[in-house]
C-alpha cells in the first residue's frame, strides 16, 4: 500500500487529500513514482476526463509509466527528474485556460513544488487537488546555507551542500516547498544522535 | 531628555551595558508570579514619562550602536531583509509614519521637512540628511522599508491584510529570538506561529488575529513577549545557531549573573494608511539578570516565574538546560515576601536586596 497516514502535526505542516475528477474543459496532472496510483484509480472512476487530460510524470525508478500512457491522455510527458520537468510544467501553467483543474500526487517534495509552480501561475493553492503517495521523504531546507537537499529519508541527516547535521522540523514554507533543517549539535558540537528513519 | 548613545557591541566582546536609567525603564514583563501565553494585548497611546511606552517608536541610548549591528548582519545576510513585490507601498507607508513620529516625539534628534512631495529627512544621531521625492523609489539608496527601518531599532514585519488573514510579506529581521523571516515570508498568521506550544490549543491565536484584523489606523496596540539569552545578543537568529548555539554551554554558576539575559520584546501594532496593512515593530530590549535583581520585587518575581513556567515553554524558549542553574542563582533575591500586582519595580518604596547568604 502506498498511502500513509500522517500523525497529526503543526499548522504550517502541509495536509494532502484524495484526488477526485473535478468539473472542468481541461485537467493537469502533475505525479512522481507513487503518485501513479493516484491518477490511475481517479481515471478509474471518471475514464472520460483522459480525453482532456495533460499528465506529466516522473518514474523516478518506478514501473507505472505504461500504465499510464494505457490511459491514453491527450498529451503525456515522461521527464527524468523534477527539475528536467519543470519548464516544461511553467510553460503549459503560463496559458493554461480558466477552468482547468489541477492534480498533484506523490512525494511531498513534488506536491510542493509544483504547487509553488502552480501558484506563481496565478492559481489559488486551496483549488488545487493534492494527495500524497508512496515515500514519507521530505525536501529540506538547511536555515544556516539555505541549501535544499531532496528525498530526505532520515533524522538527523547531513545537509549535502555545507555538511552541517541538521535534525527534521516539521516547520513548512510552501514559498521553498521545503521542510526546516535546524543544526542539532550547534550546543554541543559533535553530539549528533544516531540517526532514525522518519516515522520510525 | 537628552540621550547619550553608548559605543558598544552585541556580539565578539559584548560590551553592551544597560545604564541606571535603562534598568529603570526596563520593560519587565511579568504583571504577577507566574506566566503563562495570554491575548496580552492593549493599546499603545503613550505610557508613563521616560517609560519605553511613552513614545511611538522609542528611541534609547543603544539606538547607535544597534544600527551598527543591523547593517553589520544584513551585510553578511542580505536575505534578513525582504519585500515581495506587492509591499513596496506598505513600505513607503511606514516610513511616513516612522519619519512623522520620530520627528514629533524627538524633535532634537529627528527633522523631517515636507514640500509636497519633496522630502527633507535628517537624522542627527546616525548623521543622515536625506533629500528624497516620497513615492519615488529611485531617490532613495534602498526601497522605502529598508530605508527607514536601517534607522529604527527593533525588527519589522509588514503583513499584508487578504483574505481575513495576515501575511508575511515583507520585514527586516536582525534581532528576532529564533526565527527565519528567509522562511516565513509568504507565510500567514497561523502558519509562522506553527512552531509555539499550546497557544494554539488555547485559541490565542484566533482571537488575537481577530482583534490584529480590526485595528484602525491612528488606534496602535501593544503587547510584550519575552525569552532568555546567553549574551547580549542580539542576532540570535536560526541561520548563525550553528555558531552562537554554543554560547549557551558557556553559563557557570560564577557568570550567570552578568551573562544570563532577559530579553523582552515590545511589539506593537500600527494600521497603514494606504496600503491597509499592518506594521508588526518588534523592539528587543536585553537585561543581565545582575541587572534585574537590583529590583528587589523584578528578583524574587522573576524566580518565581522560570521556576513554574511549563516545560514546553522553557523548552520552546530555549532555557530548559539551563533553567536549575538561573533557579540557583535566582533563589537568593527570593524571600519568599508577597509581590506587588503589575510590571513596576517599587523602587520607591524597596531598596535594594543585599544578597543573602543561604
Ligand atoms: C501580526 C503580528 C505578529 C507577527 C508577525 C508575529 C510573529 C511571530 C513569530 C515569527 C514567532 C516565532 C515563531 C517560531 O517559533 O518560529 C512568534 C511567536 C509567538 N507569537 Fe507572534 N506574531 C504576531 C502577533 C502575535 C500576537 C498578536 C500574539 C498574541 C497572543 C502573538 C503570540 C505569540 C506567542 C505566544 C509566541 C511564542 C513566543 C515565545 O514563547 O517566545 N503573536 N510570533
Amino acid at each position: 500500500m502506498s498511502t500513509f497516514n500522517f500523525p497529526e502535526s503543526i499548522r504550517s505542516r502541509p495536509v494532502y487529500g484524495t484526488l477526485q475528477a473535478q468539473v472542468g474543459k481541461s485537467h493537469l496532472m502533475i505525479a512522481d513514482a507513487h503518485g501513479a496510483e493516484a491518477v490511475l484509480e481517479m481515471a478509474a472512476k471518471e475514464p472520460a476526463m483522459m480525453a482532456q487530460s495533460h499528465i506529466i510524470y516522473i518514474p523516478k525508478g518506478t514501473q507505472f509509466g505504461l500504465q499510464i500512457q494505457a490511459l491514453k491522455p491527450a498529451q503525456y510527458y515522461e521527464g527524468p527528474s523534477y527539475a528536467a520537468a519543470v519548464s516544461r510544467i511553467k510553460r503549459v501553467l503560463s496559458d493554461a485556460a480558466m477552468g482547468l483543474q489541477i492534480y498533484l500526487s506523490g512525494t511531498e517534495g513534488l506536491i510542493g513544488q509544483a504547487q509553488y509552480e502552480v501558484m506563481q501561475a496565478g492559481f489559488d493553492y486551496t483549488a488545487i487537488q493534492t494527495e500524497h503517495r508512496g515515500s514519507v521523504a521530505r525536501r529540506m531546507q538547511c536555515v544556516h546555507c539555505k541549501g535544499i537537499t531532496e528525498d530526505v529519508m532520515i533524522d538527523p541527516f547531513q545537509c549535502s551542500h555545507c555538511g552541517l547535521n541538521l535534525f527534521v522540523r516539521d516547520h513548512y514554507s510552501r514559498r521553498l516547498a521545503a521542510f526546516q533543517g535546524v543544526c542539532i549539535d550547534a550546543e554541543e558540537p559533535g553530539n549528533v544522535p544516531l540517526s532514525v528513519e522518519l516515522y520510525s | 531628555m537628552n540621550i547619550q548613545f553608548n559605543d558598544e557591541t552585541f556580539r565578539d566582546d559584548y560590551s553592551f551595558k544597560n545604564s541606571q536609567r535603562a534598568i529603570d525603564r526596563f520593560p519587565f514583563p511579568f504583571h504577577e508570579d507566574s506566566y503563562m501565553y495570554s491575548v496580552n494585548m492593549e493599546q499603545h497611546q503613550g505610557g508613563p514619562v521616560d517609560s519605553v511606552y511613552e513614545k511611538r517608536f522609542d528611541v534609547d541610548e543603544h539606538y547607535v550602536s544597534e544600527m551598527r549591528d543591523r547593517e553589520m548582519v544584513l551585510a553578511d545576510d542580505p536575505l534578513r531583509c525582504q519585500s515581495l513585490p506587492h509591499m513596496t507601498l506598505a513600505g513607503w507607508d511606514l516610513l511616513e509614519l516612522i519619519m512623522v513620529s520620530k520627528s514629533e516625539d524627538y524633535p532634537e534628534l529627528f527633522e523631517l521637512h515636507r514640500e509636497g512631495a519633496n522630502w527633507h529627512w535628517i537624522n542627527k544621531p546616525l548623521g543622515i540628511d536625506d533629500r528624497f521625492v516620497f513615492m519615488d523609489d529611485t531617490t532613495l539608496p534602498y526601497g522605502p522599508m529598508e530605508y527607514i527601518t536601517r534607522q529604527t531599532q527593533g525588527d519589522f514585519c509588514v503583513l499584508d491584510q487578504r483574505e481575513e488573514n495576515l501575511w508575511m510579506d515583507a520585514g527586516i529581521v536582525t534581532t528576532q529570538a529564533d526565527w527565519s523571516l528567509d522562511f516565513d515570508i509568504g507565510m500567514n498568521f497561523f502558519e509562522w506561529h506553527a512552531p509555539v506550544p499550546l497557544a494554539h490549543e488555547k485559541g490565542i491565536f484566533k482571537r488575537a488575529l481577530k482583534f490584529l484584523l480590526n485595528i484602525q489606523q491612528g488606534a496602535p496596540a501593544r503587547r510584550l513577549n519575552w525569552t532568555m539569552t546567553v549574551n547580549p545578543l542580539l542576532d540570535t537568529s536560526p541561520e548563525n545557531y550553528h555558531k552562537w548555539g554554543v554560547q549557551k554551554m558557556s553559563l557557570t554558576p560564577q557568570n550567570l549573573a552578568e551573562k544570563q539575559y532577559l530579553r523582552v520584546e515590545l511589539q506593537t501594532f500600527f494600521r497603514l494608511p494606504r496600503s491597509n496593512a499592518l506594521v508588526f515593530p518588534i523592539r528587543c530590549y536585553l537585561m543581565s539578570f545582575k541587572d534585574i535583581v537590583s529590583k528587589p520585587k523584578w528578583g524574587r518575581r522573576l524566580h518565581r516565574v522560570v521556576r513554574d513556567i511549563p516545560e514546553e515553554l522553557a523548552t520552546y524558549k530555549g532555557f530548559i538546560d539551563n533553567r536549575p542553574m538561573m533557579l540557583e542563582f535566582l533563589s537568593r533575591y527570593d524571600d519568599g515576601l508577597p509581590t506587588s500586582f503589575g510590571v513596576w519595580p517599587d523602587s520607591h518604596t524597596e531598596p535594594a536586596l543585599i544578597e543573602s547568604t543561604s
